[in-house]
């Protein structure tokens, strides 16, 4: 639907320049092909000084949350400017240096449903990468049931008194704060929690980082000892954590389920890994006929999962966000993701398996590493299983068991 | 749904309300029973003629509307979704033919004639059970000779798209050209066509990709047809979970169902991405080849799955004659191996990409 703020073919092509020349200036050759450390989960951020000032030119621009408001750092960008942005940045292999859990599923969610004065402390902070957010959400006893968090804020007057255990936090050891669904009142199941930011630098946090298969420690065990947390971190109001933690899965959701260009993220094509791995025959196609027929099937559907990954973003234009749709996104990108690497893996064979040393490149390592960690897609963020759920009662109005 | 234009919205409502009101399945019951020798009632496709759906995809200089291949898809996908037997998709296909291949001379013969509805055409390509074999036909001092199997909507159409092995022909019914029935289990019109030295008039101007461009034609607005049986398999199975009680429930409320209801879903949604953007293709111009693969593979797929397990979520019911929901497997199968089976565009989508 085009708008009249919508700007003319002309103004995108002085916009095209300015990227152009901006990405000239600012983005140095030498960082072509590499990753976002910050967006990454897995790893602390260690810069050196070519990527600091990267991203500092880009945080001062916005362009790194492209579609954000201007007053509060982002780029105030149009959507197809944002594409624009995005396309001459992928021309020129430049990545975007902002990420992570605030610009994913924090930021949004804040500009939602926060305060003017919360807006204007974290935003800008988000859009410069300087902060890095973590979430506190599940905890032993509350994994698929998440509203059974038994984490308890006290309320001491002009601050709460936070005590609990939360696990799974995602980056929590290199995290600088944590947004936080936790229970005030422990009388109401949904109507008793409350979302809350908290300092992870604050006397009482402690975090100790989990050991997983893939052999890296990207989530941790957090615990909460008698912290303070000043009642101003307090986002909406008491009670309301629960419609404010959900709205932010959904944004989370989407982001996971590798719509919106993280599908790229996940690697080549696996036309291209076929073409690298696989026995081609004379007739220039992939000698072996059921791999051949995998990885067309395969393509397929990632080819329509993509399409409707961009169909939900059309249409949550005029419905005015994400919505139970990205229920679908996650569910199906979660498992096509899943597929994508154990597929990989069959073409690769024993080489696709590699764990450490000599023989195996760089890439070939960290795939094999993805390929595990990539258990986590169908679990985090809310299961499958929790996802068909929400499909079944929210969008088809299936009944409960009475 | 794609972002529609007004126009757009317009032709979907309009076709939505006709077929909800004017052809529901009941009115594919009773085609069933009256076996008009056309295969389709010939009142029914002058209602679409009027409405002006028989030329959506024609130039507007030949008498049609010029809306384009979305506009066509979302007409066929209504009639899709109540089982309208009518020759639209293999009319419309046989006219963008020649709209792609013809002379001026066969655009002005052929295009109004089939924009008004009183010419059906359609394609007679296939020589055998599948898609993608050989073609034997041949055209010698412009006669036409050779058999096409299972060609769809034969028994109406009065103009075929014959294709022989140096491209793609025009033929009439009439001396040389005979019909003998394959009645499938759509109980839809299918014939084996021979052409006996029939008189043949070539498409001359289409390219050696002629016959690809015509193909992928009819893949993609099969699969938009295919779409409007997915949904209503889906929409119909979905009101019947929640209306079935048993062990004192409703069906709708045990998990295991609506565990299989949210799989469902999540296909249909994309099959419907699958479709569209192959209608945006052809629209666009660009990708077309790709996209035509992609869309008819994923509404073979989504519709073979949805097709089977509307039946099993019905139970026993599912399989009488008395509910409607059998006789959408029925059309299912025989559009999968129409245009190309599952196996046969994996094949071409490989092909295509170089692997």
């Amino acid at each position: 639907m085009a708008t009249l703020a919508e700007p003319r073919a002309d103004t995108d092509e002085a916009f095209r320049e300015e990227v152009r020349d901006f990405l000239a200036k600012n983005f140095p050759p030498e960082l072509k092909g590499k990753g976002n450390a910050l967006a990454s989960v897995e790893g602390p951020t260690q810069e050196d000084a070519q990527q600091k000032a990267w991203r500092e030119a880009m945080g001062e621009k916005g362009w790194g949350v492209p579609t954000w408001p201007k007053e509060y750092g982002g780029g105030g960008l149009s959507k197809k400017q944002a594409r624009i942005l995005q396309e001459e940045m992928g021309k020129a292999g430049a990545y975007n240096p902002i990420g992570g859990m605030g610009v994913m599923m924090f930021g949004p969610t804040l500009l939602e449903s926060g305060s003017e004065e919360q807006k204007r402390e974290h935003i800008p902070a988000i859009a410069k990468g300087e902060i890095r957010w973590c979430q506190g959400y599940s905890e032993p006893n509350a994994g698929s049931d998440l509203a059974n968090l038994q984490t308890f804020a006290e309320d001491k007057g002009d601050h709460y008194l936070v005590n609990g255990q939360k696990t799974w936090t995602s980056g929590g050891q290199w995290a600088d704060k944590c947004f936080a669904i936790v229970r005030t009142d422990k009388s109401d199941k949904h109507n008793g929690i409350s979302f809350m930011l908290i300092d992870m630098d604050s006397p009482g946090v402690e975090v100790r980082p989990i050991q997983m298969i893939s052999g890296l420690s990207p989530f941790c065990e957090t615990f909460f000892t008698d912290v303070k947390v000043p009642k101003e971190n307090l986002v909406g109001k008491e009670g309301q954590g629960w419609t404010i933690g959900k709205r932010l899965l959904q944004h989370e959701r989407t982001n996971i389920s590798g719509a919106g260009g993280g599908g790229r993220a996940m690697g080549a094509a696996m036309s291209e890994v076929a073409k690298k791995y696989a026995e081609f025959d004379a007739n220039g196609e992939i000698a072996d006929k059921v791999l051949r027929d995998k990885v067309a099937d395969f393509e397929i559907r990632w080819q329509a999962f993509l399409l409707t990954a961009r169909r939900a973003v059309e249409e949550s234009k005029a419905a005015g966000g994400v919505s139970e749709i990205s229920s679908v996104l996650k569910k199906l990108g979660t498992k096509l993701g899943q597929e994508r690497s154990e597929l990989a893996i069959e073409i690769m064979g024993l080489q696709g398996l590699g764990w450490e040393g000599e023989g195996f490149s760089e890439s070939e390592l960290a795939g094999v590493r993805a390929w595990l960690f990539g258990k986590a897609f169908t679990i985090y963020g809310g299961s499958t299983e929790i996802q068909n759920n929400i499909i079944a009662k929210r969008v088809l109005g299936m009944l409960d068991h009475q | 749904m794609a972002i529609l234009n007004e126009e757009q919205e317009m032709l979907r409502d309009m076709a939505r309300d006709w077929a909800t009101n004017e052809s529901p399945v009941t009115a594919f019951r009773k085609y069933r029973a009256d076996k008009p020798a056309e295969g389709f009632q010939p009142d029914v496709w002058q209602t679409m003629a009027q409405m002006g759906w028989t030329g959506i995809v024609i130039p507007e200089e030949h008498g049609g509307s010029d809306f384009g291949w979305m506009s066509a898809g979302l007409v066929i996908e209504e009639l899709g979704k109540t089982l309208t037997a009518s020759p639209i998709v293999a009319s419309t296909v046989a006219a963008s033919a020649i709209v792609l291949g013809g002379s001026d001379e066969q655009k002005a013969k052929w295009l109004p004639k089939l924009a008004s509805g009183e010419v059906v055409g359609t394609l007679a390509v296939d020589e055998g059970a599948h898609h993608g074999g050989k073609t034997e036909a041949s055209v010698s001092g412009g006669k036409l000779s050779g058999t096409k199997a299972f060609v769809h909507e034969a028994h109406g159409a009065s103009l075929f798209v014959v294709s022989a092995a140096d491209g793609l022909y025009l033929v009439e019914k009439g001396d040389g050209v005979s019909l003998s029935d394959r009645k499938l289990t759509d109980q839809r019109s299918h014939a084996n066509v021979t052409f006996d030295g029939a008189a043949a008039d070539k498409l001359a101007n289409g390219g050696d990709d002629l016959l690809d461009k015509v193909l992928d034609r009819a893949r993609i607005l099969t699969a938009a047809e295919m779409l409007g049986m997915a949904q209503q398999v889906f929409d119909v199975t979905l009101d019947y979970l929640k209306q079935r009680v048993q062990f004192n429930q409703v069906l709708a409320s045990f998990q295991a169902l609506q565990h299989r209801m949210a799989d469902l879903f999540a296909d249909l949604a994309m099959m419907r991405s699958a479709v569209e953007s192959g209608l945006e293709a052809l629209d666009s111009g660009f990708g077309v080849p790709h996209a035509a693969c992609v869309a008819k593979a994923e509404a073979n797929r989504v519709l073979h799955i949805i097709s089977r397990e509307g039946i099993q979520l019905h139970g026993g019911i599912g399989m009488t004659d008395e509910y409607d929901v059998g006789f959408y497997l029925k059309r299912a199968r025989v559009l999968e191996a129409s245009w190309g089976s599952t196996t046969y565009l994996k094949n071409r989508f490989a092909a295509l990409a170089g692997y």
